[in-house]
């Protein structure tokens, strides 16, 4: 006997790599084309951390850590309302997992994801990307981390929504917004100061620009004061996800 | 003996509709009990109550002695649920869909039992095949192999007969009845009122949320025990045709309160010389049961 919640994990990580084309593969190539886009176009327009960093690869680990975070929502919550929509959630509901291991399952497998997509773009950006990392540890925690509050991010949205749409706007109108409002294109010091003070509140800011102090050894804020917004954020929204589940929130009725 | 499943003031509303109103009821391990009742009535709101997959507003529900709130662990192990609705997971293959089930259970090495539930449901031939590949009933096979990957005690079965054909339909329940003499306890919903007459030991009836009955089933039959005759003759002596509850032709349908009526009809035809050409005895089924009942309610 083990515990059930290693087969849920199991079956999710299945779930995203049995379709490794659209799940993996496809985020790699959009990342890319936003590189050489933006690379192309700005490249020689943009002074970050006053010139010590080039724009382009100022911009890699921007776009690798964007494509965690956004893999790690997208593979919970698509996952989540997909068994809900076709109903076959009911298969796990009805064995004796624990809030924690169905919330345990979801969110690694979330942070699998997130961890592929990231590795993927990290390769096909290596090119234009800085010689060496200054800080690889920094590196691992802030996309591991990072990816695990997506990845519960992805559950809330998921347990709350009821339609695929739903979940789109919780996408278009929340994730997106946190993840292009959050320096991944530039420094937040070069915004004005409405936007730059909204910048500080939001966490992904701080995702982003602790992950890139891993590569750089620079960044707009301390990378201790970073990694203590992210594990404050992660032990809010796990807390309030499990809180969620235990009271069986929109998926027992 | 602990009971298999205790019910005890069991309340549930959506909105205002009480889908569930102070239910009671107890089922002993062992029995092959019926939950019946017409569309709407509760039961598989009760069912997925004694799941958790929904909460009850009031009351409690125990699965062997284990709250399927406060010890759902337990009662979920003790429990094996065939779901009304036709769900499946595209993903997966017959054969995977039952691995992952039992996994799911922290059971990892059951391909003995596995391999055991695909022969007793014939779908060894479909074991391999992905789960949109199959046909309606034999989804439900699947459905049905799915709640027993687990061994449970207690297994509740919502209707698990709809949309499965004839032959099928006998091996299921020749399946069933065989985890019952070994000791498994059976939950049945169906609207096969005669499935339910030759399988169940004793079945509560549902109406609007309320128990309206609750017996073993050769006293729920004795309830009503009636005869009705259908004879075929050109003509009956009046006191009889006034009686016909249906006649068309020389066909008539005559309610009998006993063998005593039968022999007096037979003796006023002799009598007024009235020829019979052929007659059938028909006795009170569990549908007329149900229908007295529902009326009464
Ligand atoms: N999730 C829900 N939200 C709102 N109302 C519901 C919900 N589930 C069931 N109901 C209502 O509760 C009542 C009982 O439904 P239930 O599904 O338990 O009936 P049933 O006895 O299983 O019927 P059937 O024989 O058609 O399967 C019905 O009036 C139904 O409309
Ligand atoms: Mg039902």
């Amino acid at each position: 006997m083990v515990g059930g919640w290693t087969t849920l994990l199991y079956k999710e990580l299945l779930r995203f790599w049995k379709v490794s084309f659209q799940t993996i593969l496809a985020p790699v190539v959009s990342a890319l084309l936003f590189l050489l886009i933006f690379a192309h176009v700005l490249g020689d327009n943009v002074r970050v951390y006053e010139g010590r960093v080039g724009y382009t690869a100022f911009l890699v680990p921007g776009l690798v850590m964007m494509s965690v975070l956004q893999n790690a929502f997208a593979n919970s919550s698509s996952s989540l309302i997909q068994s809900k929509i076709t109903g076959n959630l009911v298969f796990i509901l009805l064995p004796p997992l624990a809030p924690l291991e169905f919330f345990g399952a979801y969110v690694l497998a979330s942070v699998a994801r997130g961890l592929a997509v990231g590795l993927g773009v990290y390769l096909v950006t290596l090119p234009f990307a800085a010689p060496q990392m200054a800080g690889p540890a920094w590196v691992l925690f802030f996309a591991t981390v990072g990816a695990g509050v997506l990845g519960m991010l992805g559950l809330i949205a998921g347990i709350w929504a009821e339609k695929f749409d739903q979940l789109a706007a919780f996408q278009n109108f929340l994730i997106l917004p946190l993840t292009f409002l959050s320096g991944v294109f530039y420094s937040i010091h070069s915004l004005p100061p409405f936007w730059f003070s909204l910048s500080q509140v939001n966490p992904v800011f701080y995702m982003i620009d602790g992950f890139r102090y891993g590569f750089f050894g620079v960044s707009d804020v301390s990378p201790l004061l970073s990694a203590g917004v992210l594990l404050g954020t992660s032990l809010v929204l796990g807390g309030l996800t499990l809180q969620l589940l235990r009271r069986g929130y929109k998926l027992r009725y | 003996m602990t009971a298999a499943v205790a019910i005890r003031g069991l309340e549930k509303s959506f909105g205002t509709l009480k889908a569930l109103n102070s239910v009671d009821l107890e089922v002993q391990p062992g029995e092959f009990f019926g939950l019946l009742g017409p569309n709407g009535a509760g039961k598989t709101t009760l069912i997925s109550v004694l799941a958790g997959l929904a909460r009850a507003d009031r009351g409690s529900v125990t699965i062997l002695g284990h709250d399927v709130v406060s010890g759902f662990r337990d009662a979920r192990r003790k429990l094996g649920v065939v779901p009304q609705e036709l769900v499946f997971d595209p993903f997966f293959t017959v054969r995977e869909t039952l691995r992952f089930q039992s996994g799911y259970f922290g059971i990892t090495k059951n391909s003995a039992w596995i391999e055991e539930l695909l022969v007793s449901l014939d779908l060894v031939d479909k074991a391999d095949t992905n789960m949109r590949a199959l046909s309606g009933g034999m989804k439900r096979r699947v459905l049905v192999a799915q709640a027993l990957v687990h061994k449970p005690p207690v297994i509740v079965l919502d209707e698990p007969t709809a949309g499965v054909d004839v032959e099928l339909r006998q091996t299921l329940w020749a399946f069933i009845r065989k985890l019952n003499v070994a000791g498994h306890t059976v939950i049945l919903t169906t609207h096969y009122l005669e499935e339910a007459q030759a399988l169940c030991g004793r079945i509560a009836m549902l109406k609007q949320g309320r128990i309206v009955a609750l017996d073993t089933m050769p006293r729920l039959l004795d309830r009503f025990r009636a005869l009705s005759a259908h004879l075929r003759a050109p003509a009956l002596p009046e006191q009889w045709a006034n009686q016909a509850s249906a006649h068309r032709g020389d066909t008539w349908t005559l309610p009998l309160k006993d063998y005593g009526d039968l022999e007096r009809l037979l003796t006023d035809c002799r009598l007024s010389n009235t020829p019979l050409t052929d007659l059938r005895l028909e006795a009170t089924d569990l549908e007329d049961v149900f229908l007295r009942i529902m009326e009464a309610h």
